[in-house]
């Protein structure tokens, strides 16, 4: 309970800064343009901004989830899952087609990591099985160039990329941003449903905590494994339509997980509510610090600026907003 | 009996390796050795592929058509840098050596790479030639002699894009108190116009405003809502790269911002960029230091005598016209005429990195050369000298119409006088600091 209150506190706080904060820069510089609804503006553009980082980082907490492992290639595959997608798309086969045939793809190559990476891997150190998601992600990035070739390909999925006007005119918002969000919204919520109220979501946290220990109260490690990376291939051919309909399906498909790593920093490794609430702070504070603050300080703090504002949760919370806090005894 | 068999198998293993070892030497004593540095992996694959093709399409053309240079046949070697400057710096290492005379020259294709190799080229006699991007002072030939930079520099694509927009305004006269900004990706290379817009700024009197996108520019929600409803610039111009240009053609769409009014520079221009952004990115202008299109004598003759015959290095004819492989056409049209220039000095047979600096020290690609060449209007004539190592420096403005790129201007020159002054400051302070003796040029 306390622990709860806490979270509130720490996030109502953080809301007052962040109107605060560019609110009192409006006032003081002459450099910062401030009006409210152009602030509601960027805020909005950043929670929307912000679904869609949670859309990434929740194939990681996934993985993490399961085996505690940080998902070096969830990255890559995003950009498999996308470069499959669009590859099978320009072969002929009609969307809905290939969406169902690349979520095949992803199962399969799910069962494949975990025959041939993971199961020699049981209860190693969680570095080893690390290194390994290493390994996997360059040879999906390279293995999914060779055959669909690396030449940008374009994924229209047929939403007005127009601006449209809200609040009597006031606030520009994008309808393809407010359609991203309510598609990774509903996903997000699928998924906090499904392991968060099933046999499943149970048993993988049992094998989180302890390989040895859950593989000796009976759960199939190896099926929870491929479950969980299966769940973590769908939400990355999600994350990489939503993505690759915005940026095109290429290569740098794959840099979109570094903007997951202040959120998952920000949310907790293990928490999907952590990675939603994550998002949607990191994305609206990084937007109105850009806008709000880098002005005065010359600009293209964006970036960097996230990994700061999740190093400062840190302070409060090391485990993360919402991460599960681990007591070791010694 | 098996043991035999075992000595039978080493000796055929071993005549057939030293075949193969062999063959190519035999090859490579014939013919002049051409090391190329490409990007076909990577993030920025899909601007390096067809630049790739291009080069290696124009090199292919030289030798199923004429047999070479002068008689002499061109082995071409591809090395993959991913766009990396450690694996461009290996990849140059590796290939510096081979052939009978070494690689004549090096083209990095990356700024990275290019700043990196400036002093090894120095020690290694190989002419290093970065056509539109690197050190713009490396046009001074009297401070870096191996250093060559046609057709263009970023700080003479800077002059042009406030030329072009000035004859849109009808003048210099009014540009000022015009607003206009420049979104940049926010490295050396983003960077490098900001010098010549800042006194281009203060000479003609609009407002700058600059905003710099970190690497690699996949998010610029905020940086397009402070342009397109906060500032509202008259034109914005952008030095952007990789997935950077698509992402802000569709941010510049989703803030209204009209594409007419924005201006990329030549790296913001190639198709691949414009393929994702889709309809956002009609109307939008880029600078380009070669022709556009697939309708010039070149081509034709690329299709007839490689993609006929199912010799072309492209994927299929689609590719041949686009922008970046025009561009890989136009390098490879600099460097043979290096080379043919080279051989004609020192005779037919392969030449090395010292011979074709001296070629490239008179280079002179005039329109009669071109016309011979099949790129008549494609590509600017170029002239240089031991103390020019840029020539004229030219651009055109081409505007995307949803499906390719159109010329809407002629060549448009910057102003050489200016920019020559900085290039020579900017040189001068870099002989400086490495102890540069500047060489004479009469």
């Amino acid at each position: 309970m306390r622990l709860e209150r806490d979270v509130f506190y720490i996030i109502l706080a953080s809301l007052l800064l962040m109107v605060a904060i560019p609110w009192t820069a409006g006032l003081l510089s002459e450099e910062i343009f401030f009006e409210w609804p152009f602030f509601f503006e960027v805020a909005i553009g950043g929670l929307l901004s912000g679904v869609m980082y949670s859309l990434v980082a929740l194939g990681f907490v996934l993985i993490f989830k399961a085996s505690g492992v940080f998902n070096f290639a969830q990255g890559a595959m995003v950009l498999f899952a996308a470069l499959t997608l669009v590859g099978l798309n320009e072969m002929g086969l009609p969307m809905w087609l290939a969406i169902i045939a690349t979520l095949i793809v992803m199962l399969v190559l799910a069962m494949a990591i975990e025959r041939v990476v993971l199961r020699s891997l049981v209860n190693q150190e969680h570095i080893i099985l690390f290194m390994a998601t290493i390994g996997i992600a360059y040879f999906l990035d390279g293995f999914g160039q060779t055959i669909w070739g690396s030449e940008v390909k374009n994924l229209d999925l047929g939403f007005s990329q127009a601006p449209d006007f809200y609040f009597g005119g006031l606030i520009l918002i994008n309808d393809f941003d407010l359609i991203a969000a309510v598609i990774a919204g509903i996903l997000v919520i699928v998924l906090a449903l499904f392991f968060q109220y099933t046999r499943i979501g149970r048993a993988l946290r049992a094998v989180a905590d302890d390989h040895q220990a859950a593989l000796s109260v009976g759960i199939p490690l190896k099926h929870i494994w491929v479950i969980v990376w299966a769940v973590a291939g769908i939400v990355a051919l999600v994350a990489g339509i939503m993505w690759g309909s915005k940026l095109g399906v290429q290569f740098s498909l794959a840099l979109i997980a570094l903007k997951a790593l202040p959120v998952l920093i920000l949310g907790g490794f293990t928490s999907i509510p952590g990675a939603i609430i994550g998002g949607l702070l990191i994305g609206a504070g990084e937007k109105l610090a850009e806008v709000f603050i880098a002005p005065m300080i010359g600009g293209g703090i964006e970036d960097w600026f996230a990994y700061m504002l999740a190093l400062a949760f840190l302070v409060f919370r090391p485990q993360g907003l919402f991460g599960e806090k681990i007591i070791e005894r010694v | 009996m098996n043991i035999k068999k075992v000595k039978t198998g080493i000796i055929a293993a071993a005549v057939g390796m030293a075949c193969l070892v062999s063959t190519p030497a035999v090859m490579a004593a014939e013919s002049q050795y051409i090391g190329s540095l490409v990007y076909r992996t990577g993030p920025y694959a899909p601007g390096g592929i067809p630049w790739a093709d291009g080069f290696a399409d124009y090199i292919n053309l030289l030798n199923e058509r004429d047999g070479g240079i002068n008689g002499v046949k061109l082995n071409l070697e591809e090395c993959d840098t991913a766009y990396n400057t450690d694996k461009g710096v290996e990849c140059y290492e590796r290939l510096k050596g081979n052939g009978p005379t070494g690689m004549p020259a090096v083209m990095p294709l990356s700024t990275g790479i290019t700043y990196a190799l400036l002093d090894r080229v120095v020690a290694d006699k190989i002419p290093l030639i970065t056509s539109g991007y690197g050190r713009a002072d490396g046009s001074d030939g009297t401070i870096f002699p191996y250093v060559f930079v046609p057709p263009a520099t970023y700080w003479g694509g800077a002059d042009i894009a406030i030329n072009y927009i000035s004859q849109q305004e009808g003048g210099y006269g009014n540009l000022k108190g015009k607003k206009i900004a420049l979104v940049y990706h926010d490295s050396a290379y983003g960077k490098e116009p900001i010098k010549t817009l800042e006194a281009l700024a203060a000479q003609h009197g609009f407002n700058l405003t600059l905003f710099p996108v970190p690497h690699p520019g996949l998010e610029q929600k905020s940086t397009w809502l402070k342009i397109g409803r906060q500032l509202r610039p008259d034109y914005v111009l952008m030095w952007g790269w990789g997935v950077m240009n698509a992402t802000a053609i569709k941010e510049a769409a989703a803030v209204n911002f009209p594409r007419e009014k924005f201006i990329g520079v030549w790296w913001s221009g190639n198709d691949a960029d414009m393929v994702p952004a889709g309809d956002a990115a009609v109307g939008y202008k880029s600078l380009q230091f070669n022709g556009v299109g697939a309708d010039f004598e070149v081509h034709k003759m690329i299709k007839q005598v490689l993609y006929a015959n199912g010799k072309g290095s492209a994927k299929s004819e689609a590719g041949i016209g686009e922008v970046a492989y025009n561009r890989g056409v136009q390098s490879a049209v600099i460097l043979t005429e290096a080379l043919q220039g080279a051989m004609n000095e020192f005779g037919n047979k392969p030449v090395t990195g010292e011979q074709v600096q001296w070629a490239l020290d008179r280079l002179d690609i005039d329109e009669a050369r071109l016309k011979a060449i099949g790129a008549e209007g494609l590509f600017d004539p170029i002239k240089l000298s031991c103390a020019d190592h840029l020539g004229k420096g030219r651009a055109k403005m081409t505007q995307w119409d949803g499906s390719q790129w159109k010329s809407i201007s002629d060549w448009i020159e910057p102003n050489n006088e200016m920019l020559g002054a900085m290039y020579k400051e900017s040189a001068a302070a870099y002989a400086k600091e490495k102890g540069i003796t500047p060489r004479a040029c009469n």
